[in-house]
């Protein structure tokens, strides 16, 4: 009986394991810099990360005052960059390859946030927007 | 007969040969870091079109990428910066003609800006490159739809 129970356990957390999205590598990367950055830190908020997304900000460069003008309100959509280019969809549901590789992530933020906000974002903001976006 | 000949080779002259002067072929970009970080936001312009000074200007200025941060891990951006420079518009070895008539004091940051993309512009009006498929000048593929891989023919041929 006891073998069985082992057994089903065994079963269970594979079963989490095969379940792990590919996003929470980064996920996890972010989460321990926001932990190391605010000692109060109390896990990413979706809703924060859409918000920061629609919003339009000052303080970064004049053409780039917000996510949505490249990234366009839709995130399965794809976006177009100011040069005329397409850019593949922000949402993990449209586009599984979104926030797979830190590097990237961690490029496109220090790139973006500074555009758009003229600052680099937090990790408590980076999380949140990730945390929307593989909900999406 | 004679006469009918010269005019015929006169006139073929005269259609043939702006035809060809209007197409342009160029080395296909190789540089792996180049292909893979210009293109993120746009066509992989050939670097024979600005002088050294210009792509080396545009590099080091990356952080203000024409009002938008491309900043580039200082590796990558050096390894960029080398190739371009050594195959910009005026670099030893390099045949190209994008260079003439700038002025050594200038360092065009766009190659729109360059007196031979204007001259060879010159009878479009400005407006069709605002239009909504095109964007801007910077969109050469719109027009020429070999641009990227470094074939530019006039439109429509």
């Amino acid at each position: 009986m006891r073998r069985l129970m082992l057994a089903a356990c065994a079963l269970v957390a594979l079963a989490a394991a095969s379940h792990a999205a590919p996003q929470d590598a980064v996920i996890a990367a972010l989460e321990a810099q926001a932990k190391s950055a605010d000692a109060g830190f109390k896990g990413f908020t979706a809703e924060n990360g859409k918000a920061l997304f629609m919003a339009t900000h000052q303080g970064g460069k004049p053409d780039t005052p917000s996510c949505t003008i490249c990234h366009t309100k839709i995130p399965a959509n794809s976006g177009k960059t100011r040069a005329g280019k397409a850019i593949d969809p922000m949402a993990v549901s449209a586009n599984p390859q979104r926030f797979t590789d830190l590097a990237k992530v961690e490029k496109w933020f220090g790139r973006n946030c500074n555009s758009v906000l003229g600052r680099d974002c937090t990790p408590q903001e980076k999380g949140d927007f990730v945390t929307w976006l593989t909900s999406q | 007969m004679k006469k009918i000949v010269l005019t015929a080779l006169i006139g073929s002259a005269f259609f043939a040969i702006p035809a060809l002067a209007e197409s342009e072929r160029y080395a296909p970009i190789t540089h792996e870091a180049t292909l893979k970080e210009c293109s993120a936001c746009h066509m992989v312009y050939q670097p024979e079109m600005l002088p050294a000074r210009s792509w080396e200007s545009l590099i080091t200025g990356l952080s203000d990428h024409f009002g938008e941060s491309a900043a580039l891990d200082a590796t990558v951006a050096d390894d960029i910066k080398a190739y371009l420079v050594a195959n910009a518009a005026d670099a030893p070895g390099v045949k190209s003609r994008w260079a003439k008539g700038i002025a050594k004091t200038d360092t065009p940051l766009r190659i729109s800006e360059t007196p031979r993309f204007i001259r060879a512009h010159g009878e479009i009006n400005p407006a069709a490159f605002k239009r909504k498929d095109i964007g801007s000048a910077a969109n050469c593929a719109a027009c020429h739809t070999g641009a990227d891989k470094g074939l530019y023919t006039e439109p429509g041929e």
